[in-house]
């Protein structure tokens, strides 16, 4: 069976060394490392500072990167497009409404299998405009055919931008990674880093298998399928988008080997013993596990399964995981407005409807714009789940909104 | 490269080239257009007098030339857009409408 849980972090190898950095410096760091070939990109609250990092590495000659400047994110993704088609390592970051600017081209660049690696600073959506965390950007974009990888800390920031080029080279896809905004954007974390020369072997020169570039076999790129060759196009991109997940954990172990830092689909914490458990993804697990700790120092058997892959969707591992529960609160922070709740309790019921076991589920949507998501709102729902587990109340079809003022 | 492409139409999904790339330069002539017409151009040999505008102004190259007089229409890729009747000097070229399978 596929290996699906986080282990027992082992202590830092003796490789790389330990940094003081807020996400974005982290990621901007990552991205000097790998050193891609192009990089297109167009500043974005709070995506900025990994762009002005990046810049600065530019202009200061630390990589051989040509840098694209371009006039917004739609543009920018275009530029990524052409090159990564051209046989380039291209990487590009954005935020939010630049993602939304991006919408028609983020589809393109799965459909022609370009391994393009965006770092998404997740942001909400206007409107109102508002330039807090929230997941709303990147569920947004969850059906366009793209990996999408989520962080908790800016460690795991920073690793899975090093372990994106290569799940992206590998399943010929490309590859979102996330990390909350200011939570963990600009908040200043300590974590460890490899050696430049550590992660350029890794990532390895990029040699692609199509390139426009190749004229000695010119190739058309991105051309138009009529009824007769689309649907098969559409069928080849879902099993290649399956197909990622076996490719996210071997680049994850590789990855293990040199970093000492291991990653799974998903992380499981105190999961196994626990009879309710909560479901979450992003900076808000770190608070969870907080929380898990203090209710399990008062005897209640509470557990959490944190999501790290959530495209390709690990539905069968996920059911596996949580199957034992009497009782999950899945914890979204987007909205799937018009839906029973938000998009990962839309994914996680649905991966569990054809379990013989499965728990009772109730839903939460949290910390939308930026809302501050405490302790307080997490032990409501753990309350929540005790009730639900003992048969005092059923769960709730409709979706909570955990601290809005009503 | 040299890429056999006979009967693409019924090919499954494993057989395509990933991301839908068109590995050999230069074959879009395969791709067959005409049934896009709904009218057709027809020829009056007695008025033509082999200048070649129509030749020269058909978006789509399908104005066969031989031994440089006009030999015929590529119905294979014309989509009847009529510039050739348009452009004729001796208006030798009619558009007539396409009846379908009759």
């Amino acid at each position: 069976m596929a290996k699906t849980t986080t282990a027992p972090r082992a202590r830092a190898k003796a490789k790389g060394k330990t940094v003081a950095m807020t996400g974005n410096a982290g990621c901007a760091l990552a991205m000097k490392q790998i050193n891609p070939d192009v990089v297109a990109a167009y500043p974005i609250t709070p995506q900025t500072t990994i762009v002005e990092e990046f810049a600065n590495y530019v202009a200061n000659g630390q990589v051989d990167t040509e840098y694209v400047n371009v006039e917004s994110e739609h543009s920018a993704m275009s530029a990524c497009i052409g090159a990564s088609a051209a046989g380039a390592r291209v990487m590009t970051t954005t935020s939010s409404q630049g993602l939304a600017l991006m919408w028609e081209e983020l589809s393109i660049a799965s459909a022609m299998r370009l391994p393009i690696v965006m770092h998404n600073v997740n942001r909400a959506l206007s409107g109102p405009i508002n330039i807090h965390c929230d997941h709303s950007d990147s569920m947004g974009a969850r059906d366009m055919g793209w990996v999408q990888l989520f962080s908790e800390t800016a460690q795991e920031s920073y690793d899975n931008t090093i372990i994106a080029v290569k799940v992206a080279e590998k399943a010929l896809l490309p590859v979102m990674v996330l990390h909350d905004g200011f939570i963990t954007s600009h908040a200043i974390d300590r974590f460890d880093v490899l050696d430049d020369a550590d992660v350029q072997k890794f990532v390895g020169e990029y040699k692609p298998k199509h390139a426009l570039l190749n004229v000695d076999n010119p190739e058309t790129f991105g051309p138009f399928a009529m009824p007769a060759f689309y649907y098969e196009q559409r069928k080849a991109l879902r099993v290649a988008l399956d197909a990622a997940k076996d490719i996210v954990l071997k680049v994850s172990n590789d990855y293990a080997k040199i970093s000492g830092r291991e990653y799974g689909l998903f992380e499981e914490y105190r999961l196994a013993d626990a009879n309710i458990a909560i479901v979450v993804l992003g900076s808000t697990a770190g608070t969870t596990k907080y929380v898990i700790d203090e209710a399990r120092e008062k005897g209640v058997k509470v557990g959490m399964l944190k999501l790290r892959l959530f495209r390709p969707f690990p539905a069968a591992e996920i059911a596996a995981a949580l199957s034992h529960l009497k009782a999950v609160a899945v914890m979204d922070r987007s909205d799937s407005i018009g839906a029973l709740g938000g998009p990962v309790y839309l994914e996680v019921k649905a991966a569990l409807y054809n379990s013989k076991k499965r728990p009772q589920i109730q839903g939460y949507v949290y910390g939308l714009g930026g809302r501050d998501t405490g302790p307080d709102q997490i032990e409501t729902v753990i309350e929540d789940l005790k009730k639900i587990a003992g048969g005092k109340e059923a769960p709730r079809e409709a979706v909570t909104l955990l601290g809005v003022k009503e | 490269m040299k890429w056999n492409i006979k009967g693409v139409e019924s090919w499954g999904w494993k057989k395509h080239p990933i991301g839908a790339t068109i590995p050999e330069a230069g074959n879009a002539a395969y791709y067959k257009t005409g049934g896009w017409r709904t009218e057709k151009p027809v020829i009056d040999r007695e008025k033509c007098n082999n200048c070649l505008i129509c030749w020269i102004n058909c978006p789509d190259s399908s104005v066969i030339v031989k031994d440089e007089k006009f030999a015929g229409f590529d119905y294979d890729h014309c989509k009847g857009c009529g510039i050739c009747a348009k452009v004729c000097a001796l208006k030798a070229i009619e558009m007539q409408a396409e009846r379908g399978e009759e």
